[in-house]
């Protein structure tokens, strides 16, 4: 495989309730380093599934899934030093509420990269202020909004260094007024290379940020395309219905 | 001593069967019961072996219980995944342990853990403490189990997406968090552990309960006696449920 290409997905199948519920049907898929692959879909179309089993936060029933040249679907390979490279943002954000802002980031770095806590600490607080937040690195979780709650959990996963970050559905629990203030950090993101896999329904930000966008539904692949294809010309009708009922 | 001396006085009176009016009476009943013959020291050891069993008996049964309550949590939360022969023969070990032990009187497993399994030691406070706290294991597993399962999943997944494993993440984010839901069951549980311990009476060793028994058995009287010791324990029970609650104060409100 190109050397470019970071993820390589194949055949990918997620069954549930013992193959009753086929949640992916038989998914390949490449994401190449510096992307911003975007997946949309309707609810239930299996996207927020092919996310999760990208770091095996569900296990595929079939199929393989190469990061970095290893497949990690093999049960001899160790998956927790893969996560470690690959971030991940959730819908309800999953902040660890017992732990100020600063220990929420610094925990897995100290604990795994074997940083100092000098160290992760000076790392968490540049990206603080990256996002604006440098003043809240002694608050607790609940006391924060929305909106910024998502900006830490970005800054959390950014402080592994990870190689990829994916995003799964990072705004669908906000309130309409903090939306903007997470996409313009995924965007400063993505902007700096960062390759990124979003499952979203902000289609503003599939157009304008997306270097492709992939249109799930029933478990499989519809439809890939450049944003401005896929929005402008869809080809399939399942495509062009779904587009007319989102835009 | 001028009271000791009218005690024994009343005491003489009594052995005469004279009689005596109830202020005279309780002050002799209460000289016998705790004073004469330094009694008051069988009910000071007394308490000591019951702290002792007691407290043993509670660490080494939350060490056990949580052992138990991280490997079936462990257990049914990898039903995704590749079944795991090792787990999987750890999590019927563990099952099997809290059914046997939930399914027997802890007299009955007292009395085998010292004329059976131990019949020849004489360390009583040792087999006491071992029996009661692998008794205890097994319910506060499943209030540890209860607690851990009540934190929301995405906790679990925010852990290991960042790369910590199974047991990092149950330590550094799961059980913080679950402890607030398990203190007040615990609490109850180790209110019951500390009375329970009077049953160490039935092999021989001389807690607090052994000591009233002894008085009553030599003074012909339990009044005072079995008395002063439900007040020993109600006021041990008070101070285990103050520390608790203090205890959970202080963990709320490090969560703001």
């Amino acid at each position: 495989m190109s050397g470019n290409v970071l993820i390589q997905v194949r055949n990918l199948e997620k069954h549930f309730d013992g193959g009753s519920i086929r949640a992916l049907a038989g998914v390949s898929a490449d994401i190449h380093r510096g992307e911003v692959v975007v997946v949309i879909g309707p609810s239930g179309s299996g996207k927020s599934t092919f996310l999760r089993c990208l770091n095996l936060l569900e296990r595929p029933t079939g199929g393989s899934i190469t990061f970095d040249c290893v497949d990690i679907t093999d049960p001899k390979v160790d998956i927790n030093l893969h996560r470690q490279k690959m971030g991940m943002v959730f819908q309800h954000f999953n902040l660890f509420p017992h732990m100020t802002i600063l220990d929420n980031m610094t925990l897995a770095p100290v604990k795994l990269l074997k940083k100092g806590g000098e160290e992760a600490a000076s790392k968490a607080n540049a990206l603080l202020e990256r996002v604006g937040l440098a003043d809240r690195a002694g608050a607790y979780p609940s006391q924060l909004s929305g909106g910024q709650k998502q900006r830490i959990a970005i800054v959390r996963a950014l402080c592994m260094e990870p190689e990829v970050m994916l995003f799964d559905e990072p705004t669908s629990a906000l309130d309409p007024e903090m939306v903007g203030e997470v996409l313009e950090v995924m965007k400063d993101l993505a902007h700096e290379g960062m390759t990124m896999v979003v499952v979203t329904h902000e289609m503003g930000f599939a157009r304008e940020v997306g270097s492709r966008v992939i249109f799930m539904d029933g478990g499989a692949i519809v439809e890939e395309n450049a944003p401005a294809e896929l929005f402008g010309a869809p080809r399939s009708e399942r495509l062009k219905t779904f587009l007319a009922k989102v835009l | 001593m001028d009271w000791i001396a009218w005690c024994e006085k009343l005491l003489a009176q009594a052995r005469d069967g004279e009689a005596m009016g109830l202020w005279a009476e309780l002050n002799k009943d209460f000289y016998q019961a705790f004073v004469q013959e330094g009694r008051w020291k069988l009910y000071a050891e007394g308490v000591g072996n019951t702290l002792k069993v007691a407290v043993l008996a509670l660490v080494l049964g939350v060490a056990l219980g949580l052992l138990v309550a991280v490997v079936r949590t462990f257990h049914d939360q990898q039903r995704e995944e590749r079944p795991h022969i090792f787990l999987g023969v750890l999590n019927i070990i563990c099952k099997t342990y809290t059914t046997v032990i939930r399914g027997t009187p802890m007299m009955v497993q007292l009395l085998i853990m010292a004329f059976v399994v131990f019949k020849s030691s004489r360390n009583l406070v040792g087999v006491a403490a071992l029996a009661f706290g692998i008794n205890s294991g097994a319910y506060v597993a499943e209030i540890i189990r209860g607690g851990l399962m009540s934190v929301d999943a995405g906790q679990m997944e925010a852990g290991r997406s960042l790369g910590l494993n199974y047991l990092q993440t149950m330590w550094y984010i799961i059980i913080p968090q679950a402890v607030k839901n398990i203190l007040p069951a615990l609490g109850n549980e180790l209110i019951t552990l500390l009375k329970e311990t009077s049953i160490v009476t039935v092999i021989g060793l001389r807690d607090l309960t052994k000591a009233a028994q002894l008085v009553t058995s030599k003074t012909y009287g339990g009044f005072m006696a079995l008395f002063g010791v439900a007040l020993v324990y109600l006021a041990m029970v008070m101070v285990l449920s103050w520390l608790m609650g203090r205890l959970e104060r202080r963990l709320r409100s490090s969560e703001r």
